[in-house]
């Protein structure tokens, strides 16, 4: 290829690279400065990450519960309004399966993820964290998955192996064959 | 003052009604007047060659209906909500899909499904958060979304459970698949919103989260975020409405609806998802081992016949055209098969373009009904070559517990009369 040629090739690579640079970026929107992210990033991990400091016990649990979840669950989960919380295990495989935090959801930490985004119905992300831990505990209680004397944290949480943990498989589809 | 002057109008019309058609009863002014007018239609008075009573007079004047409205005769035409739901904050209302022609749904009809209620929403005072797994963690105010260049796009969005599996199955179309809706959206590619924050070696998911009461979250795929997946704004032309998220919606075509995030607050760039509550909990397909799938993300192909459907009735043997939708979260519609002989026979419909890619298709077939007792069903078969599979075909492999991703064949039993009902009742 002559040297002429090369150049212009040459050329030609650094204005393409300059205009798709120029297409990509925009220059709009601004930095977010860490406090906005701290205050929105309130999504935690299977494995319990971003969970934030405190701790709430099962009987602090139990008298959240009541006041705050019962009117619509239950005062022991059972269900009315709100779904059923409680029971449930070893159905999954029958012609009833009970869907369940204890009988269904396969890790803890959401557990706190949900009640602290969503819950209570009429007024989510008013509970403190600590309340969210305590009834997140008793929850956890009801269906038998902590001892009554359980004090929940970050890391205990965290520790927490839910019954159908390991029994969630990747979507298998198209899995009827019919031509 | 156009108010004043219009319910004079309707007044006077509705006393001539009642003059005209020797009614004993005076009363209210618009109830009274649409019930007048089917008295007058019923003794021809506004049948040819009589000249109709509303050429005789001005109709209403420009401005009586700032946003417009449907006809007053189409009045039951309204989304399908259940009256004996448990509570309505977490609910969802369906599409009457046998009412509408066409793959566009009006806005107003769109399916509708929220986890914590309809919030009422500031534009200027809403923000969607990018931040994670990027270079430059952004905030961006939708005058910043809609600085970016724009895309035009007609998708359909399902609701995963559209019917469920178990028994009672419902009487009319929208009873059966009214949680599928297709629109034109108008908005960025989210690719180009991600550029501008810059993706970072790792990136795998995008947890995507709305500012309603659910916070409700979900985990996507980053090929998808990078394919056609989009931050939209519009719907079929005018601002979201809040129902479908206003004002900032993911949209990602062809997977289950409550992915396509509504009200869109927040971004965040992941290596691996959230397993949040809707992913784990909630969206996930029990099988019956007792087993789950989970990310069970693209809608399979599916169609149902919209008329002749459920609760509707054939006046006459005769012409009748066999007309329907069709889609697919793989992407185009190839073909749709009727069958009006118990399945024996299939052929095919005519499909109306454009057949586009995630969209609602709607197909047609003329068919001569012989006044005898039949069943008429369509299948779908998307550009992958899959085929919409029979209910028994999903049961078989899936169990009536699987809640989810039911896209079965639907067949119409017609009787004798004209009558249609659910050909699985």
């Amino acid at each position: 290829m002559a040297r002429r040629e090369l150049r212009i090739a040459a050329l030609l690579i650094v204005a393409a690279t300059v205009a798709a640079r120029a297409e990509e970026r925009f220059g709009i929107g601004r930095a977010a400065t860490p406090a906005e992210i701290a205050g929105w990033n309130i999504d935690i991990g299977r494995d319990g990450e971003n969970l934030p400091p405190g701790s709430g016990s099962v009987a602090r649990g139990r008298t959240v519960f009541a006041e705050q979840c019962a009117a619509c669950h239950g005062a022991e989960g059972q269900g009315a309004v709100g779904d059923r919380l409680v029971g449930g295990q070893g159905t999954l495989a029958s012609a009833k399966p009970v869907r369940t935090v204890g009988s269904y959801w396969p890790y803890a930490p959401t557990l706190f993820d949900y009640i602290r985004r969503a819950m209570p119905q009429n007024a989510p992300q008013s509970l403190s964290d600590d309340d969210v831990y305590a009834v997140s505990a008793y929850i956890l209680n009801l269906n038998g998955i902590v001892a009554a004397d359980a004090v929940l944290d970050a890391k205990t949480l965290a520790g927490i192996r839910m019954p159908n943990r390991a029994s969630f498989v990747a979507d298998p589809r198209p899995d009827v064959h019919n031509h | 003052m156009s108010e004043q002057t219009t319910d004079k109008r309707v007044r006077e019309a509705s006393r001539r009604h009642f003059l005209q058609a020797g009614a004993a009863l005076a009363g209210g002014s618009a109830v009274a007047g649409l019930g007048g007018t089917t008295a007058l239609a019923d003794n021809g008075a506004n049948l040819p060659p009589n000249v109709p009573e509303w050429m005789k007079t001005p109709g209403d004047p420009m401005g009586s209906q700032p946003y417009g409205a449907p006809s007053a005769y189409e009045k039951g035409v309204v989304k399908n909500i259940s009256k004996t739901l448990p509570q309505y904050i977490s609910a969802s209302g369906r599409t009457p899909l046998q009412e509408l022609d066409g793959i566009i749904t009006p806005n107003g009809l769109f399916y509708e499904r929220h986890h914590g209620g309809v919030p009422t929403i500031d534009p200027a005072q809403h923000r969607l958060m990018l931040h994670g797994m990027v270079d430059r963690p952004l905030v961006f105010t939708m005058e910043d979304i809609r600085r970016f260049p724009s895309q035009s796009r007609i998708h359909f969005i399902e609701c995963s459970g559209n019917p469920v599996y178990t028994k009672p199955y419902g009487k009319t179309a929208s009873d059966l698949c009214g949680l599928v809706s297709c629109a034109e959206w108008t908005g960025v590619p989210l690719k180009t919103v991600l550029n501008e924050a810059g993706l970072q070696p790792g990136a795998k998911w995008i947890v995507a989260e709305g500012a309603d009461a659910a916070a409700l979250t979900r985990s996507i795929p980053i090929e998808k975020c990078l394919d056609d997946a989009m931050l939209v704004y519009s719907q079929n032309g005018e601002r979201l409405r809040p129902q479908q998220g206003y004002p900032l919606r993911l949209l990602l075509p062809g997977f289950e609806g409550n992915m396509n995030v509504k009200w869109l607050r927040r971004l965040k760039v992941v290596a691996e998802p959230v397993y949040s509550r809707e992913e784990t909990s909630k969206y996930t397909d029990l099988m019956p081992d007792g087993t789950s799938r989970e990310f069970t993300f693209t809608m399979e192909a599916k169609s149902i016949i919209t008329r002749p459907s459920g609760g509707q009735k054939l006046g006459a043997p005769g012409f009748h055209e066999i007309t329907g939708i069709a889609w697919s979260g793989h992407g185009k519609i190839k073909r749709v098969e009727v069958s009006v002989d118990e399945g024996r026979n299939w052929q095919s419909a005519e499909l109306q373009e454009p057949v586009l890619t995630r969209a609602l298709t709607r197909f047609r077939l003329p068919w001569q009904w012989d006044g005898k007792p039949a069943l008429i069903q369509s299948r779908a078969v998307d550009e992958t070559g899959y085929v919409q599979p029979t209910l028994a075909e999903l049961l078989a492999v899936r169990g009536a517990n699987h809640f989810y991703h039911n896209n079965a064949i639907w067949p119409w039993r017609i009787d004798g009369s004209g009558e249609v009902s659910n050909g699985q009742a």
